[in-house]
């Protein structure tokens, strides 16, 4: 069980006095024990930074301290599952994708177990803590694991209805979220489907595709080109896996210009999804992939990082203004 | 015992007759466990003949995967598998591989071949078995050479904590791993020492002696309040049964031809029942 924590601690900043938007994993969990599913929560070490201490709290049966041994907590909630639990398992995105690069593979995707891999603090929002807290890759290497899906939700409320989306779903997942203090972006808990894309706005000039952490300031800057007079679509690829093809060819109809917006490399990630699928039907739409161009990130406070890569809705629109003024 | 004896005598001939087919496998590390088989499969785990999915089932699994082609004949002698799916093993299409895999083939609970996860799973299955008030016991294979893998640490400290104490693990301390003996490459000795160190029940075994390993296993199931999980160190020979595989560490991987083949089945046959 939590012990009461003193005010001045790092753990107590983490919990919902100062950081409401974080219970979002732990409430959408808590549903779904309300609803009467077996469900089991893991952690390795990080219970106050991905929002878990609340369900530890109220269901401390239901909750599984793992210390920080990552590759154990990802095969164990392989064996859970095997005999009929439904585990999430949650560290960060960087060490589970990449540590657990093959007990993801083998033990949960090859078995094709219904463990839901909880990536947090993706991309470069660990901004201080170092490059070699950055997740830029995960999008990359999880997408390529067979039976794996991969989703990407936008913020507190998206990721409740991703996991009220999970629940039933056949196949193992592998959901990257931030620091589930993200701003808002759906006001509203709308029902989730996996694999379909979110349209936002349709436009002439330009789709801006984006996912993830990325959907908020990318919306932003969809609205300001908009205003300015650009027509500007806008999707919210949650899903990156299975993409939604249909939508990304909708949008190549309409428009010439596509930018996929993604905390994490260029390669292989959104925009890769995108440009295999713009490839395979031989369209002739100019794609921009923008994100971190193949590079290991540098260290500095995450708003800083944010506008050095053009990552934030300021450098986003920049980033597309170019594109529409044909200078990239 | 007799009966045990000659479960393991199967195990070994069917090893030798299905690697006939892929011209390629792990007999020696089917022959140090063959005992092993024998006595979870047909006195120690709690199955029901016919019923793979079974939910109240004792559970099995294998970090050493390798050695699945000694474990699938026992499968068909369960009515686990189809004997025609037995013999087609590795052909095109057949479920059955060098390793064990739990989405094609009924009776394997878990997938294997990189080693050093199945400890991990197996904490899993011991622990939601207990979430979900389930009777059922976890045992876990692992070889000896598998103890250099650094999650099985992770597991061993995970297992003592949680005081999982429905899972078994087995080590087939047969000393050899592929490149050679397992003390030449990177020693893990001493293993019981450490496994007791990390807070876990230890029992050292004679893992050949069916007799010894059955009481065990069934000493074992009487402690329904233990709360450490176990870990038997079975003293094994790799290549058990055909001298000229027990006195040559190099037969990990390989295949028997015809004669050779002929001399190791008469050695089997002619252990003792």
């Amino acid at each position: 069980m939590n012990k009461p924590l003193s005010d001045k601690s790092w753990q107590y900043r983490q919990l919902n006095a100062v950081t409401p938007g974080l219970d979002a994993l732990s409430d959408a969990l808590i549903e779904l024990v309300a609803a009467g599913e077996p469900i089991v929560a893991g952690t390795a070490d990080l219970q106050y930074s991905n929002g878990l201490a609340k369900f530890h709290t109220l269901h401390p049966d239901r909750f599984v301290q793992f210390g920080i041994s990552e590759q154990n907590m990802v095969s164990a909630a392989a064996g859970m599952a095997a005999v009929g639990m439904k585990p999430y398992v949650a560290t960060f995105a960087s060490f589970l994708a990449l540590l657990c690069c093959e007990q993801i593979r083998m033990d949960v995707a090859y078995s094709k177990l219904p463990v839901r891999l909880i990536g947090h603090h993706a991309g470069i929002s660990l901004g201080f803590y170092g490059t070699s807290h950055h997740a830029t890759e995960d999008l990359a290497i999880m997408r390529s694991i067979a039976n794996l899906t991969v989703i990407a939700p936008a913020d507190g409320n998206q990721l409740k209805e991703v996991i009220k989306a999970a629940n039933d779903y056949p196949h193992p997942i592998y959901i990257r979220i931030q620091r589930g203090r993200d701003p808002e972006v759906y006001a509203d808990r709308q029902p989730f489907k996996i694999g379909k894309a979110i349209s936002h706005y349709s436009g002439t000039d330009l789709t801006i595709i984006a996912t993830g952490s990325t959907v908020h300031p990318a919306l932003e800057a969809a609205r300001a080109l908009r205003a300015a007079g650009a027509s500007v679509g806008f999707l919210d690829m949650a899903t990156v896996k299975p993409i939604d093809r249909d939508a990304i060819l909708e949008a190549a109809g309409q428009s010439p210009r596509i930018l996929t917006v993604e905390e994490h490399n260029v390669l292989g990630g959104l925009g890769g999804a995108v440009a295999e699928v713009l490839a395979s039907e031989g369209l002739p739409v100019k794609l921009t992939r923008h994100g971190i161009y193949d590079e290991y990130s540098l260290i500095a406070p995450p708003t800083h990082l944010y506008a050095h890569y053009e990552l934030d809705a300021k450098g986003i629109e920049a980033r597309a203004t170019r594109l529409l003024e044909g200078r990239a | 015992m007799a009966f045990l004896k000659d479960r393991a005598k199967f195990c070994r001939l069917e090893t030798i007759r299905l690697i006939e087919i892929a011209k390629v496998g792990h007999y020696t590390s089917v022959f140090s466990a063959a005992e092993l088989f024998s006595v979870l499969y047909y006195d120690a785990m709690d199955l029901r003949r016919g019923e793979p999915k079974w939910e109240d089932r004792d559970r099995f699994m294998m970090g050493k995967g390798h050695a699945a082609v000694g474990l699938f004949p026992i499968l068909a002698d369960l009515d686990f598998i189809d004997r025609d799916v037995l013999d087609g093993y590795t052909r095109l299409g057949n479920p059955l591989g060098d390793h064990p895999d739990m989405t094609k083939v009924p009776g394997i609970d878990f997938s294997s071949g990189s080693i050093g996860h199945a400890l991990s799973a197996g904490c899993g299955m011991a622990l939601a078995g207990r979430m979900l008030g389930k009777d059922f016991y976890t045992y876990v294979m692992i070889g000896d050479g598998e103890l250099q893998e650094g999650q099985v640490w992770e597991a061993a400290l995970f297992g003592a904590h949680n005081k999982l104490g429905k899972l078994i693990g087995i080590i087939d301390r047969n000393g050899y791993q592929l490149d050679g003996s397992v003390d030449d490459i990177i020693g893990v000795e001493p293993i019981v020492e450490k496994w007791q160190a990390f807070g876990w029940e230890t029992h050292v075994v004679d893992g050949h002696d069916v007799a010894a390993v059955a009481t065990l296993f069934r000493m074992l199931k009487t402690d329904h309040e233990r709360t450490r999980p176990v870990m038997i160190i079975a003293e094994t020979v790799k290549g058990k049964g055909v001298s000229y595989m027990e006195t040559e560490p190099g037969w990990h991987l390989g295949y028997l031809d015809p004669s050779d083949a002929a001399r190791a089945i008469a050695e089997i046959e002619a252990m003792e029942i």
